[in-house]
C-alpha cells in the first residue's frame, strides 16, 4: 500500500487549509483591468495620432505632462495586470514544482524590467 | 504540467458491436466507454443497437435495457430514476448530465455515453467520487451555532432569508458541474469545484448560521476558491438548473466587502 492510499480522503481535501489569501489578488486584477478600459481607449487615440505624426511631433506629443503621466498609467496598469494574469495562468498548468516557480520569478523580473524600461522611456521624453 | 492528453493505457479503442435484434422497428446506436480493472485492457467503446419501440424514453431507461437484455456486465450507477439521487451522473452526448433525466430524442445521431470527465473509473460509467465527497465533508456542511436553540421551538427564519437558499439547497451533489469545469480538471486535488462552493455558499447565505465568517476565512485561498475563473460550465451543465457560478461570485463579493472596499 502506499503512502498515498494510507492518508485518508478528508486529509488529502484539506490539504493545507485556507492561505488566507486571494482577494487581494483577486481586487488588484480588476481594479488594473478597470483602469486599463479609459487607458486603452486613450492609448488607441494616440497611437492612431502618432502613427500620423513625424518624429518631432511625435516627441512633442508625448512631451506633453498630461500624455506622458496617461501613458506612464497605461504601462503600469498594463504590466500590472499582465503579471497578474500569467501568474494565475502558470498556477493553473504548470504543476512541476521547479519551472513553476522559475516561470513565475522571470515573469515578474520581466514585468517589472518592461515596466521601468517604459516609465524610463517616457520620463527621458517628458523632461528631456 | 497539466495533462491534455490521455496516458497511452487510458487511450479508447473501439470495441464490441452488439447488434438489434431482427424485426426491431425503431433502432438506435449506443456507443458506450468500457473499462473494466480485472481485464487489464485499455478502455474501449462498445456499440450497442437498442429498439426504442420497446424502451422508455429516457437515456437511463435504454441503458437499464442493455443491461437487462443485452449485456449484463454493463455497469452504472443508478437509483431514484426521477432526478433526485444524482447517482447516474454521466457524460451524454458529450454533456454532464443525468441519464435518467435525459430523452433520447433529444440526442442527435449515435449516443455517446461516457463517465464524468477527469475523475478515476471504477469501472465503465462508475466514477471514483472519493476525493469530491471528502471535499463536502471539508467544509462542514451543517448548521454550526453557538447560540441555544430557543426553547420548544425551532431556529426560525424569515420567508425573505428563506427565499435566499432558493437555486442553492436543490443541488443533489451529482458532481456534473465540478467534473465539467476545466479548472477542476487541472486543479481538483485543491480547487474545492462549483458544486462543493455552491454547498458552502448555502450554509453561507443561510440566517440562521453563525460562523459565517469562518466559512469564508475558510475559502480564503487562492486554490480552494479563487481557481474559479467564471467559465460557466458550471451553469451551462447543471441538470437542476442551478448556478453555481453566481454562488461562487456571491462568495467573491462577500470577500471583497468585507475588506472594506
Amino acid at each position: 500500500m502506499s503512502a498515498l492510499e494510507l492518508k485518508t480522503p478528508l486529509k488529502r481535501a484539506r490539504g493545507w487549509g485556507s492561505a488566507r489569501s486571494g482577494t487581494r489578488h483577486f481586487i488588484l486584477q480588476r481594479v488594473t483591468a478597470v483602469a486599463l478600459v479609459p487607458l486603452a481607449l486613450w492609448l488607441l487615440w494616440i497611437a492612431l495620432r502618432l502613427a500620423r505624426a513625424d518624429y518631432v511631433q511625435a516627441r512633442a506629443l508625448v512631451h506633453d505632462p498630461l500624455h506622458a503621466l496617461l501613458l506612464t498609467a497605461f504601462v503600469l496598469a498594463a504590466f500590472w495586470h499582465a503579471q497578474l494574469g500569467v501568474q494565475v495562468v502558470i498556477e493553473d498548468y504548470v504543476h512541476t514544482r521547479w519551472l513553476e516557480i522559475t516561470l513565475q520569478l522571470a515573469v515578474k523580473f520581466l514585468c517589472a524590467l518592461g515596466a521601468l524600461a517604459s516609465v524610463l522611456a517616457i520620463v527621458r521624453i517628458a523632461l528631456g | 504540467m497539466a495533462e491534455f492528453t490521455l496516458p497511452k493505457n487510458s487511450k479508447v479503442q473501439e470495441g464490441k458491436r452488439f447488434p438489434a435484434k431482427a424485426g426491431a422497428r425503431n433502432v438506435r446506436t449506443f456507443r458506450v466507454y468500457r473499462w473494466s480493472p480485472d481485464e487489464g485492457a485499455n478502455p474501449r467503446i462498445d456499440e450497442y443497437e437498442v429498439d426504442l419501440a420497446a424502451c422508455g424514453p429516457m437515456v437511463l431507461d435504454a441503458l437499464i435495457k442493455i443491461k437487462n437484455e443485452i449485456d449484463p456486465t454493463l455497469t452504472f450507477r443508478r437509483s431514484c430514476r426521477e432526478g433526485i439521487c444524482g447517482s447516474c451522473a454521466m457524460n451524454i452526448d458529450g454533456t454532464n448530465t443525468l441519464a435518467c433525466t435525459k430523452a433520447i430524442e433529444d440526442c442527435r445521431g449515435d449516443l455517446r455515453i461516457y463517465p464524468l470527465p477527469h475523475l478515476p473509473v471504477v469501472k465503465d460509467l462508475v466514477p471514483d467520487l472519493t476525493h469530491f465527497y471528502a471535499q463536502y465533508a471539508s467544509i462542514r456542511p451543517w448548521l454550526r451555532t453557538q447560540s441555544a436553540p430557543p426553547p420548544d421551538a425551532e431556529r426560525l427564519q424569515s420567508k425573505e432569508d428563506r427565499a435566499k437558499l432558493d437555486g442553492l439547497y436543490e443541488c443533489i451533489l451529482c458532481a456534473c458541474c465540478s467534473t465539467s469545469c476545466p479548472s477542476y480538471w487541472w486543479n481538483g486535488d485543491r480547487y474545492l469545484g462549483p458544486a462543493i462552493l455552491l454547498q458552502a455558499y448555502r450554509w453561507i447565505a443561510d440566517s440562521r448560521d453563525e460562523d459565517t465568517g469562518t466559512r469564508l476565512d475558510e475559502l480564503e485561498d487562492p486554490f480552494k476558491l479563487y481557481r474559479c475563473h467564471t467559465i460557466m460550465n458550471c451553469a451551462q451543465t447543471c441538470p437542476k438548473g442551478l448556478n453555481p457560478a453566481k454562488a461562487i461570485a456571491e462568495i467573491k463579493k462577500l470577500m471583497v466587502e468585507r475588506q472594506g472596499v
